[in-house]
């Protein structure tokens, strides 16, 4: 990355040294991980250079946009409605919670047996290697499950900036109602973060962008339904990742361009694995970059990924948001609509996930799910027992996995995968 | 044709020879420091003609000779298929991990439940356990069996019972009392993983650990099933990998 960056990187206030650091190793295991796949899509060529610089271009954007008076903000969940982000002219970027990071400095914030996930977030600003974290205006957290409600107190004390977003646990209508009040606030706050006051023809238009955005997704997860896959999972994994940070526009038209390139590819029978390969449907918690772990074990297991029910995946894109409302209160409605549909494992009960798993595993002709739980995420692991009973009931198998960031369990890890792709052969 | 299936554990490496079924050769060394270098010591003079690779070092033995590989999941599938073909259920305890297999009626694997990343309920952890006690490995068992009274042992985290053994020491209880209940901690773990997989009657029980008496006798207890044990249980996965080497070719 050139030294043009290090000064913008600086002004930012990172730790220069430990983020070169982590630039090594994600650029290592980017080469280990996905330069090493064969019969790539020409089109992943973007993605490829958006993970080269996704700490350097991008964020030079962002401050370029700063700079000319728009606002950024972050965030750590789907639940956070980026129509009303986009709607006052601000980005939404999803913060760096992927990889394990400065652990020793976390865990004299965190307790230990807090997911990897929440303790990463922690790291990168403890360590002061993430400048997405950094270039926010705003950052955003919700609660969720008890992990992040109750890191957020914490992190309140280690940014300037952080606003928390409730969120119901139930699907009633009193739940709805605390959503609905919740989304106005965040519009409220919004607007006073940007100065923009929303209207209707803002607030369709933050609504086109990013339905588009997930409409281009919902292309992509189609023609993974072929078989041979014409794409990878860690390739399409990486799709949903990037769906976080990218420029919405940009990012649209690049999955589009792929798509085109993967029908092509369709058409001939050509595919990234041989026809016939085990079909593995991921499901459980979020990946962000750099988690590609679990993905590449199965890749390099000889099954083939053709879906996530994840957050990073079919539970953040799934459902579109209505665009027929002509007044800002009907627009919110069907905000509102849209997110209370989310079949997030923190809601109880929640039994929308079972069907859509199900679902999935059939629409994608997956051979069997491999349920993935970060260890200690609670909503998840406890939601893994239903999830592997329902889905055995219904004659799938399934093998659930439980781990975190760190590469010790890898072994124990292949064998099983190894193991289960024996199964569905 | 001589198919030869090597199994390459984290405490051995048993390696089985066959021809059309029959088997011809049976070997085990330690697995070392350098599985590698123990492995073609195993395989030195042995002419064989197809060779695949199971266990915890089966991807070390694949670069180093090019030989296909299975896990031992599916070879102790395949090994108990062929020693007791009637069997559903298997348990197989090995070095450092434990498994439990459910087959189908075709002898496939249905599902399976394997330990996780420590070595709780696991060979490594009875081989420590019998050193802090001052036994040898083959002793173990056996003095387990002859404990009057039973003494309650709750940490299954090898580290955590290291201690448990120390404080029960230091309170002057029976060290024979203290195997029962150590090995009842690791059948409590397995029964854990056999009831996850809705275990049959009977239980075959293979890996090194099913050698120990006391834990046949105690899972028998604790599943309420009778327990078979092979001949040479911890020969069972190079058995299953001999045998679908002989498989991989006649579908050639």
């Amino acid at each position: 990355m050139s030294e043009s960056y290090r000064s913008m990187w600086e002004s930012l206030g990172l730790d220069l040294a430990a983020h070169d650091a982590l630039l090594e190793v994600l650029g290592k295991a980017y080469q280990d991980i996905y330069m090493a796949q064969e019969q790539r899509p020409e089109g992943m060529g973007y993605f490829d250079f958006v993970m080269s610089e996704v700490h350097g271009l991008r964020i030079k954007e962002l401050l370029d946009e700063k700079a000319a008076g728009k606002k950024v903000v972050g965030s750590f969940c789907v639940f956070v409605p980026e129509e009303i982000v986009r709607a006052v002219d601000a980005t939404l970027v999803g913060l760096c919670t992927g990889a394990d990071f400065a652990v020793e400095e976390v865990e004299k914030l965190l307790p230990r047996n807090t997911c990897a996930l929440i303790k990463s977030a922690f790291g990168f600003k403890a360590g002061k290697v993430c400048p997405y974290i950094e270039s926010a205006d705003m950052i955003v957290g919700e609660n969720t499950c008890d992990g992040k409600k109750k890191s957020y107190e914490i992190l309140d004390d280690l940014v300037p900036n952080l606003y928390v977003m409730d969120l119901p646990q139930t699907k009633s209508p009193e739940g709805r109602r605390l959503l609905a009040a919740e989304v106005d606030r965040f519009k409220t706050a919004m607007e006073d973060l940007s100065g923009v006051a929303l209207d209707v023809e803002r607030l369709k238009k933050g609504i086109e962008i990013v339905n588009n955005k997930r409409k281009a997704m919902h292309r992509l997860y189609d023609l993974r339904k072929h078989d041979p896959a014409p794409i990878s999972g860690l390739d399409a994994l990486l799709a949903n990742q990037v769906f976080f940070y990218d420029d919405p526009l940009r990012f649209t038209e690049s999955v589009h361009k792929i798509c085109d390139e993967l029908e092509r590819r369709i058409e001939q029978g050509q595919g990234v694995f041989p026809k016939g390969a085990p079909r593995v449907l991921l499901s459980g918690c979020p990946m962000a970059v750099p988690n590609w772990k679990l993905p590449w074990i199965i890749e390099s297991s000889g099954a083939v990924i053709v879906g996530e029910e994840s957050c990073v995946g079919e539970r953040g894109t799934r459902n579109l948001t209505g665009d027929s409302g002509d007044s800002v209160k009907g627009l919110m409605e069907a905000i509102v609509d849209r997110y209370v549909q989310i079949d997030c494992a923190i809601f109880t009960p929640n039994p929308e996930r079972l069907d859509h798993v199900q679902e999935m595993a059939r629409a994608y002709k997956a051979d069997g799910v491999i349920h993935y739980g970060l260890q200690f995420c609670q909503p998840y692991i406890t939601e893994s027992m239903p999830v592997e009973k329902a889905l055995e009931d219904a004659d799938i198998p399934t093998l659930r996995i439980e781990t975190d960031y760190s590469m010790e369990d890898v072994g124990q890890l292949k064998t099983r995968v190894e193991a289960f792709v024996e199964q569905l052969r | 044709m001589r198919c030869a299936g090597i199994d390459i554990g984290s405490r051995s490496i048993e390696l089985v020879v066959v021809e059309a079924g029959r088997v011809l050769e049976k070997r085990q060394a330690d697995s070392g420091f350098d599985p590698m270098a123990q492995a073609r010591d195993l395989l030195d003079g042995l002419p064989y003609d197809r060779i695949l690779a199971t266990g915890y070092g089966r991807h070390l033995f694949e670069l180093a000779l090019e030989a296909p590989t299975v896990t031992e999941i599916k070879a102790y599938a395949v090994g108990a298929g062929l020693l007791f073909p009637k069997v559903r259920t298997l348990l197989d305890i090995g070095g450092q991990d434990s498994k439990a297999i459910a087959l189908r009626e075709d002898g496939r694997v249905k599902k399976f439940e394997m330990n996780d990343r420590c070595a709780a309920g696991t060979g490594k952890f009875l081989e420590i356990m019998a050193h802090s006690l001052g036994y040898a490995l083959e002793a173990f068992g056996p003095a387990a069996l002859q404990a009057e009274k039973e003494i309650q042992v709750s940490s299954m985290c090898t580290v955590f019972a290291e201690s448990e053994v120390t404080s029960l020491l230091a309170r002057g209880e029976d060290r024979k009392a203290i195997a029962s209940g150590l090995h009842r901690s690791v059948v409590r773990r397995a029964s854990g993983m056999l009831k996850r997989i809705e275990a049959t009657d009977p239980i075959l029980f293979a890996g090194g650990v099913a050698l120990n008496p006391c834990m046949v006798r105690y899972l028998a207890e604790a599943t309420g099933k009778e327990i078979v044990v092979p001949e040479q249980p911890q020969m069972t996965g190079a058995l299953g990998a001999a045998i679908m080497a002989e498989e991989m070719h006649s579908k050639r």
